[in-house]
């Protein structure tokens, strides 16, 4: 496994560890914090893998 | 919820049934093969979905139509605590880029079916095996069961009064696929996602449109959820460990299901399941945009008996019968689609790993298919009696329990992929039985509840059960492993032999 595979582990740092987004403010379009924050990270997973997929697609 | 009947509605509805059952049946010569009577056909559409079919596939078996109904169910009646299902589908995707395209390439080379095929090429034990086939057979009929109670949920919602729908509907969906296998729910999931897709970007604009914007919508829902006292907006720091844990958990069970599986089998190359762990997550902003829905029950003030019909009355409320009739549509052909591959994977595992491994050793690939199409009718048949005789709530507490089964054949089938070289087919074995009793124990002992409390002295932990079940059965399965080598190397082999 190449190195960088590990930024695969990013997306569940992020998500897991709910003490970094468990807040109303700022909000974004009336939604708060929590739940925009979440829903950033769809886009932003599909990156992490989609570069991680460059590296490691000619390994077959 | 009044249901009167809206004949426009059902109009529309019975039009968009009408138009799937037509491709169920097509689809049998959809990417024709020279035949049909082989379980890599019927049960596999051939193996060679491409990045596009298998992501429509994977999509539609994934986000069912009970999802659509109960997540904002959970979200209306928990607040915050009910979007773990957010977390959850975002995380699984690095995990599945990792793990399925090594999966499927080793199922590719062997010609296995099913999860169990590959579990008993890793380690030779018929016991192992039919546990891991049994696990995905068992937790997969209440899943099956669900899709129907979504599929209920729409059907009376329209008016059409008792169980005949229903029931016709199944029929319909047993037949075709019966005789289109897999290829079946994947051209009409086509359909379904499309339909599902315009259902939701419609519904998650217009509604706020109507209800003053979703600053508005939080607020109204911030204030039912104090009035009730229970639930909110935001997490209490109590529920940080159950929602992480309950995240985590079922990220690990999801592609564990047959199902699931069954999708990731039947693809065309390992850079199909890459592309698609980039690509899936689309479904997932979908899934979170459905999950507003509950709060925008509150929002739009509900008199609702039961929170599975929230989705429902919203759509009721604002919009017109055709597009409710066509929303409602979305949501049963979106029951259809899993429903159809969850008989699939089952009847597959039923074929494979009962009746090839007990019954007839030397099955044909033809009499493979003529049996697992067989049991297809059969598994249905089974959810169907469930749904018509036993009580919902049993289904839903089955469900719960399956999710947690099924994590326990995490360590054969995945770390076995990964790692064999630390278990032995004893130890698996042992780990399964702990993970799949200790836990189904400790969600019984707490009432059905898929969180259990751990006080360690002063501080307590919360967590979701799967895991702590999947944690007990890693500990034997690790331990009984290296008892096992340590026993074999010094040349004693009685130690556990089973």
């Amino acid at each position: 496994m190449r190195k960088v595979s590990l930024l695969l582990a990013v997306p569940f740092v992020a998500l897991l560890w709910v003490p970094f987004y468990n807040f109303g403010s700022p909000s974004l379009f009336g939604i708060p914090f929590f739940y925009w924050y979440q829903l950033s990270w769809i886009p932003i997973t599909s990156l992490v893998i989609y570069t991680v997929f460059r590296k490691v697609r000619d390994d077959g | 919820m009044t249901a009167e009947l809206d004949v426009v509605a059902v109009a529309v509805f019975a039009a968009f049934f009408a138009l799937v059952t037509v491709l169920g049946f097509v689809a049998a010569r959809w990417r024709r093969p020279t035949t049909l009577a082989h379980l890599d056909e019927w049960g596999l559409g051939g193996r060679k979905f491409g990045t596009w079919v298998t992501w429509f596939l994977l999509g539609g078996d994934v986000y069912t139509a009970y999802t659509m109904i109960a997540v904002p169910a959970l979200v209306y009646g928990l607040g915050a605590y009910g979007f773990y299902a957010v977390p959850y589908a975002i995380i699984v995707y690095p995990l599945v880029f990792l793990v399925m395209p090594v999966l499927w390439k080793v199922a590719h080379a062997k010609g296995h079916v099913t999860a169990a095929d590959i579990v008993h090429a890793r380690f030779p034990s018929r016991p192992l095996e039919l546990a891991v086939a049994a696990t995905g057979v068992i937790a997969t009929m209440p899943y099956i069961a669900l899709q129907l109670i979504g599929m209920a949920a729409v059907i009376h919602a329209l008016g059409l009064q008792g169980e005949l729908p229903l029931v016709a509907a199944f029929i319909v969906l047993a037949l075709y696929t019966y005789s289109s296998g897999l290829r079946a729910p994947a051209l009409i999931a086509f359909v379904k996602d499309t339909m599902l897709y315009i259902v939701v970007l419609v519904v998650v604009v217009v509604v706020p449109l109507e209800l003053g914007g979703f600053g508005a919508i939080f607020e109204a829902a911030d204030k039912a959820f104090r009035a009730k006292g229970a639930g909110g907006i935001l997490l209490e720091p109590s529920q940080y460990l159950p929602y992480a844990s309950l995240a985590l958990g079922s990220t690990l069970a999801l592609f564990l299901y047959p199902h699931a599986l069954t999708g990731v089998m039947a693809s065309a190359s390992a850079d199909t399941i890459r592309k698609n762990a980039i690509l899936l997550p689309a479904f997932s902003l979908l899934l979170g945009l459905v999950a507003f829905l509950g709060f925008m029950g509150h929002a739009a003030g509900l008199e609702i008996s039961d929170s599975n019909h929230v989705v429902p009355a919203l759509l009721k409320a604002y919009f017109p019968g055709w597009f409710t009739g066509f929303a409602f549509a979305a949501i049963a052909i979106g029951a259809l689609v899993p429903a159809a591959i969850m008989s699939i994977g089952a009847a597959n595992l039923f074929t494979r790993n009962f009746w090839k491994a007990y019954i007839d050793p030397n099955v044909t690939p033809a009499g493979e298919a003529r049996i697992a199409k067989r049991t297809s009718l059969v598994v249905k048949f089974g959810a169907l009696l469930v749904i018509l005789y036993l009580p919902t709530q049993f289904a839903i507490y089955l469900h719960l329990l399956g999710g947690m089964w099924i994590l326990q054949t995490f360590p054969a089938l995945i770390l076995g992929l990964f790692v064999p070289h630390w278990f032995r087919a004893e130890g698996l074995l042992a780990g399964w039985v702990v993970g799949f009793s200790g836990g189904t124990f400790l969600a019984w002992w707490n009432g059905f509840k898929p969180v259990h409390t751990i006080v360690l002295g002063e501080t307590s932990l919360t967590l979701y059960i799967g895991l702590l079940a999947l944690a007990a059965n890693l500990l034997v399965a690790l331990l009984v492993s290296g008892v096992m080598a340590m026993g074999s190397r010094n040349g004693s082999l009685s130690i556990g032999k089973s």
